[in-house]
């Protein structure tokens, strides 16, 4: 069976996206503390790092602090799946009180965000959480929502969604 | 990978990947709380039917840390002083419910033999002086770190003293050498193996030709308690020529390290505090043995679904 690459976002829309991600978290947070930005682990850091490098663009004040979650130790799928090294986390500051945007690349059944939001937990009880996606795909499995997108992706559960920061692929399966 | 018995049985490519694993837990183990849910539900025995201080609370440490629940197994504390068989005590165990059991006794094979008793996945922690893998792991980790990179290329090993009753020589040498060390081993030739055909190693018999042109000295402990007949003099004398002493550390290569499994004969093999030097990692190797444990654990224990390459 043949497959085919879909181009769903070019480079220069992924540019765009999170320069837009930035903005709308500014406005978002405009009375409130200044945000911590945690990338979810592996997918969500280099977004994470691009939205705190359009937020220094915006604000100029480099008072954005960037960090790393890894969700792979708290994940329901242990025992399912082989075992493979994973990432580490690396968190800045105490999240207490903090508010944390958690940054992936993809969302689709919302278990990896469950199980960062759970690994989250342990650094701390932030004030709140809010999510940013690059790309929502849809098939949900749990009561979870962004609260910022980059953009809406309609897709099958089988298809696989790549994201780089040449822009973003769908291989139909 | 079901068990965990032998460093001969483990390619360096799947020891690098326990290398990095072993790094994922050393940062849990650097977190605000230490703790992850990743094998909650999973049962690990730690069975020993020989003495252990470090190596059983590592274990023990390392499975709690991972959310497992741990069974305790003392031999001198059981129904083994009633005449019951390792088999007999493996399958009691299991009925209870176990996925992990962790091993430790006098004689070689023991881990391997219980395989054949259990569904469960097996990991080897000392075998009279046959292996010690999970001591190798941690070993090896420990001089990654330290040295940094991916393997242990070019680095010049040497382990001194009792190799002939270790099993910690056995696992290293393999270890290091599928890394890419090089390795002497050094002391008196009652003390080596008699035949070391098909051992990746140098052999030498003046630890003072060796010490200034190692990356690592490696210090094993003497194991009075394997010996049944005089294989050292006296152990003054054995002190003097293989004892790690303040003269032989100031002969050490600048930036070379001391290393020892525990536990230490002081006054034997050990004749410097490892605290009066500043290049000891024993007590790194410690704190590093939980890691490697856990990484062992979460490999056998997390695993599943979709068959892995295995080496």
């Amino acid at each position: 069976m043949s497959s085919t690459v879909v181009e769903v976002f070019s480079a220069q829309d992924v540019i765009k996206s999170i320069t837009r991600i930035a903005h709308e978290i500014l406005e978002r947070n405009a009375d409130g503390e200044t945000p911590v930005l945690i990338g979810v682990q592996s997918g969500g850091t280099w977004i994470a790092k691009a939205i705190k490098e359009a937020l220094d663009r915006i604000k100029s004040d480099n008072a954005i602090l960037c960090g790393a979650i890894d969700a792979g130790m708290h994940r329901d799928d242990i025992g399912m799946r082989p075992v493979v090294a994973a990432h580490s986390s690396s968190i800045p500051v105490d999240l207490s009180g903090a508010t944390v945007i958690l940054v992936d690349d993809v969302l689709f059944t919302g278990r990896t965000v469950r199980a960062a939001l759970e690994a989250l937990n342990e650094y701390g009880r932030p004030r709140c959480v809010q999510l940013a996606v690059l790309v929502d795909r849809g098939h949900r499995e749990l009561p979870i929502r962004p609260d910022f997108v980059g953009k809406n992706i309609p897709t099958k559960a089988t298809d696989e969604v790549s994201v780089s920061a040449d822009g973003v692929f769908v291989e139909a399966r | 990978m079901k068990h965990f018995l032998d460093i001969a049985e483990i390619n360096r490519e799947s020891l690098i990947e326990l290398l990095d694993l072993t790094a994922n837990m050393a940062e849990i183990n650097r977190r605000p709380v230490p703790k992850v849910p990743a094998l909650r539900g999973k049962v690990v025995a730690t069975v020993f039917f020989e003495d252990s201080t470090r190596t059983r609370i590592s274990f023990d440490t390392a499975a709690k840390r991972l959310s497992a629940d741990v069974m305790g197994f003392t031999a001198s504390a059981s129904s083994i002083n009633k005449g019951e068989s390792i088999r007999d005590t493996i399958e009691t165990l299991e009925a209870i419910g176990v996925d992990a059991f962790v091993i430790r006794h006098k004689s070689g094979g023991v881990p391997a033999t219980v395989t054949k008793w259990s569904d469960a996945s097996i990991i080897n922690a000392g075998d009279g002086a046959n292996q010690h893998p999970t001591q190798a792991l941690l070993d090896s980790y420990t001089i990654r770190e330290h040295f940094g990179g991916q393997d242990l290329t070019g680095l010049r090993i040497a382990i001194v003293g009792d190799v002939r009753h270790s099993r910690v020589a056995r696992s290293d040498i393999q270890a290091f050498t599928k890394l890419g060390a090089s390795v002497t081993i050094v002391g008196p030739s009652t003390l080596l193996p008699s035949d070391v055909t098909g051992w990746p190693v140098e052999m030498c018999h003046e630890f003072d030709s060796v010490i200034g042109d190692s990356d690592v000295i490696y210090m094993l402990r003497l194991q009075r308690e394997r010996m049944n007949s005089a294989f050292v003099p006296s152990l003054e004398e054995y002190a003097q020529r293989f004892g790690l002493d303040k003269s032989r550390v100031n002969r050490m290569r600048a930036g070379s390290i001391v290393m020892h499994p525990g536990p230490m004969n002081r006054g034997v093999e050990m004749c410097v505090d490892p605290a009066e030097i500043s290049n000891s990692l024993i007590l790194r190797q410690v704190t590093n043995g939980v890691s490697a444990r856990m990484a062992v654990l979460f490999k056998l224990l997390g695993a599943g679904g979709i068959p892995e390459g295995e080496g």
